[in-house]
């Protein structure tokens, strides 16, 4: 098989890589314009959530604070600044690191769910208050009639502004490949994995989950606000818990972990939401929400992390088993870190 | 990373590089350490000693930062008081551990592990901007460190597949990394077989040069060859304190550990 060959010749990253951009490229030719934008800006999204997820072991529950925040932030920065997009979407970017900055202070002692909970409730909390300002947020209408131009340039077609938003999106996934193949990404895993241990080898661990918090929550705020002048507006559903819950789906979906699986997990929930919807169809959460399940149960890595497993366990024949992320519990005193939870033997699945 | 106030007398030799006082610590109720004091000269490998549930991590837990005390205090150096720090902030100062249930990170690899280690007083670990090609400065000393615990060419797996005494060298060889002015090995020869304790034996011999070790041990050989003192810990208290070779005839001693079967290991 040629995918396997290139998997084990090593060169496979590059071809992926290539691919990758080719599809990119050509997506809004694929698909209707809107929708490939969409897929662009969840893609980054879900990448922020998994640098999170994936290599910080923390679950956040309140990525759409982010993501909602930035979109209103970059709207506001348009309508009222009257500044060219990047620098609003820059700005948005900006401003959604800012708030995680004393979210992440209040939560990054916490892991787990209580972590997955701290961070919903500062995120509906965050939502309440766009929600009650109305003289800035427009309430339930949101912000409307974002423009979209830029130096005069009339960006209004979807078509064309997918090409004047995916260098944010490219740059904003690979920012967050440099964050993971950085030596700071190095310490990120060392956490994930062992708390206690990266404690005990001098490493300020909270320090580097609010570091780790408040870039995720840039990358989010850029694909946030990509996302508010793509459409030309910013509405309350942006900050909605469903919108974090739609984002770790989409993580899961294509793997914990593997940062490029989020984008195979955002093009089918985007795409299969733009179906369910054109065709009418009433109960989309439903049936997005079983397929979910059945991917899930299918592939426990989710599908980027299952196909990846099968490549490498061809190559290598004793590849390791990633641990679910973000299931070692670490309270707050850890008399006895738990015991590295990798087995000899990886189970075989 | 000073040196800090350079206030107080320093008569070398006479004050105790590691000083813990009236150290207590309850779990509901239940006194784990009661009323510790603890004096580790400097340049010395102190063992400690006591039947199961005497104390013994639970002390080292104190002394590193992982558990607070419910009362008492530990200084290390004359005046740096350890309580109320961090962890990470108390292997900053120079006192390093090693852990009884092996701890280590499951997906990186030793040589990753080591390259971690040596990192953690450079900052590197901060620059996300970078690449992690960065580290690969640390690629020689880590080397030497894995050879040094007997694991050259044993760097490049998971450590999650390492066997059971190789994961005990690694504790040993990141333990090592940090440099440490003092060094706590809990059980650093738990489950090993008669040729890894003798190694063992050997590497602590060697690390020890320029350093003071803290070492909790159940094997008695081990704590005969090594040991220039003992205490000994029972039900949270210090039973006896002296060299080896006093404390091994003391009666109170032999009444501990009589029946625990660990003294026969
Ligand atoms: N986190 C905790 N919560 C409650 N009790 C604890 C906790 N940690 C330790 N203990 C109790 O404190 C006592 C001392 O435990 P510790 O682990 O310090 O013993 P030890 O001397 O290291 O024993 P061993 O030789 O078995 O390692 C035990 O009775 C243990 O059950
Ligand atoms: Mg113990």
């Amino acid at each position: 098989m040629i995918l396997s060959r290139l998997a084990r010749s090593g060169r496979g990253g590059i071809v992926l890589l290539v691919l990758g951009l080719l599809a990119a490229l050509v997506l809004p030719w694929l698909i209707y314009p809107p929708v490939a934008l969409d897929i662009a800006c969840w893609a980054l999204f879900a990448a922020a959530v998994d640098l999170l997820l994936g290599f910080t072991g923390l679950l956040s529950f309140g990525h759409a604070a982010f993501w909602g925040g930035s979109a209103y932030c970059t709207g506001l920065i348009v309508l009222h600044g009257g500044m060219p997009f990047p620098v609003a979407i820059i700005g948005g970017a900006l401003f959604a690191a800012l708030l995680a900055l004393p979210i992440g202070l209040l939560s990054v002692r916490l892991t787990g769910i209580y972590f997955a909970m701290v961070t919903l409730a500062f995120a509906q909390m965050i939502y309440f208050v766009a929600n009650q300002w109305r003289d800035v947020t427009g309430g339930e209408n949101g912000l409307q009639g974002i423009p979209r131009e830029f130096l005069g340039l009339d960006l209004s077609d979807p078509f064309f502004f997918y090409y004047a938003g995916l260098p944010f999106v490219l740059a904003g996934l690979f920012a967050a490949w440099r964050i993971v193949r950085s030596p700071f990404g190095r310490v990120l895993v060392s956490i994930r994995d062992n708390p206690a241990r990266a404690r005990a080898l001098g490493y300020p661990v909270e320090r580097y989950r609010l570091l780790a918090f408040v870039l995720s929550a840039a990358l989010a705020g850029t694909a946030g606000g990509v996302f508010a002048i793509g459409h030309g507006f910013a509405a309350l559903d942006g900050l909605y818990w469903t919108t974090s819950g739609q984002v770790v789906m989409m993580v899961i979906l294509g793997g914990i972990g593997t940062l490029w699986g989020g984008a195979i997990g955002a093009a089918i929930v985007v795409q299969l939401q733009d179906f369910l919807a054109t065709a009418g169809f009433e109960g989309v959460g439903i049936v997005t929400g079983s397929i979910f399940i059945v991917i899930v149960l299918l592939f426990r890595r989710g599908i980027w992390g299952t196909a990846r497993h099968l490549l490498i366990s061809r190559r290598q024949a004793d590849p390791p088993v990633s641990p679910a992320a973000g299931a070692a519990e670490e309270p707050v005193e850890s008399p006895e870190p738990a015991p590295a939870p990798a087995s000899p033997h990886p189970a075989g699945d | 990373m000073g040196e800090g106030p350079a206030a107080g007398p320093h008569d070398a030799g006479s004050v105790p590089v590691l000083r813990a006082r009236g150290l207590v610590r309850e779990f509901r109720g239940f006194r784990a350490v009661d009323g510790v004091d603890l004096d580790v000269a400097e340049g010395s490998v102190h063992a400690l000693v006591g039947p199961n549930g005497a104390g013994k991590t639970t002390l080292f837990n104190l002394l590193t930062g992982f558990l607070r005390p419910t009362a008492g205090s530990v200084v290390i150096d004359g005046h740096k008081e350890l309580v109320g720090r961090t962890p990470e902030a108390i292997s900053r100062l120079g006192l390093a551990r090693s852990f009884q249930i092996t701890s280590l990170f499951a997906e990186l690899t030793p040589h990753q592990h080591l390259e971690l280690a040596l990192a953690g007083p450079t900052g590197l670990g901060w620059r996300f901007w970078r690449s992690d090609r960065a580290l690969a400065r640390f690629t020689a000393p880590a080397a030497e460190l894995l050879a040094r615990v007997g694991l050259a060419g044993h760097g490049d797996v998971p450590a999650g597949s390492l066997s059971y005494g190789r994961k005990r060298a690694l504790e040993l060889a990141l333990a090592l990394a940090l440099d440490p002015k003092v060094l706590l090995l809990d059980e650093p020869t738990a489950g090993m077989g008669a040729e890894d304790v003798d190694r063992t034996i050997e590497l602590v011999q060697e690390i020890r040069a320029g350093r003071t070790v803290v070492m909790v041990e159940h094997n008695m050989n081990v704590v005969a060859s090594l040991a220039d003192r003992v205490t000994v810990l029972q039900h949270g208290k210090v039973l006896v304190e002296g060299p080896y070779a006093e404390i091994r005839h003391d009666p109170r001693v032999i009444t501990a550990y009589l029946g625990d079967s660990d003294v026969a290991r």
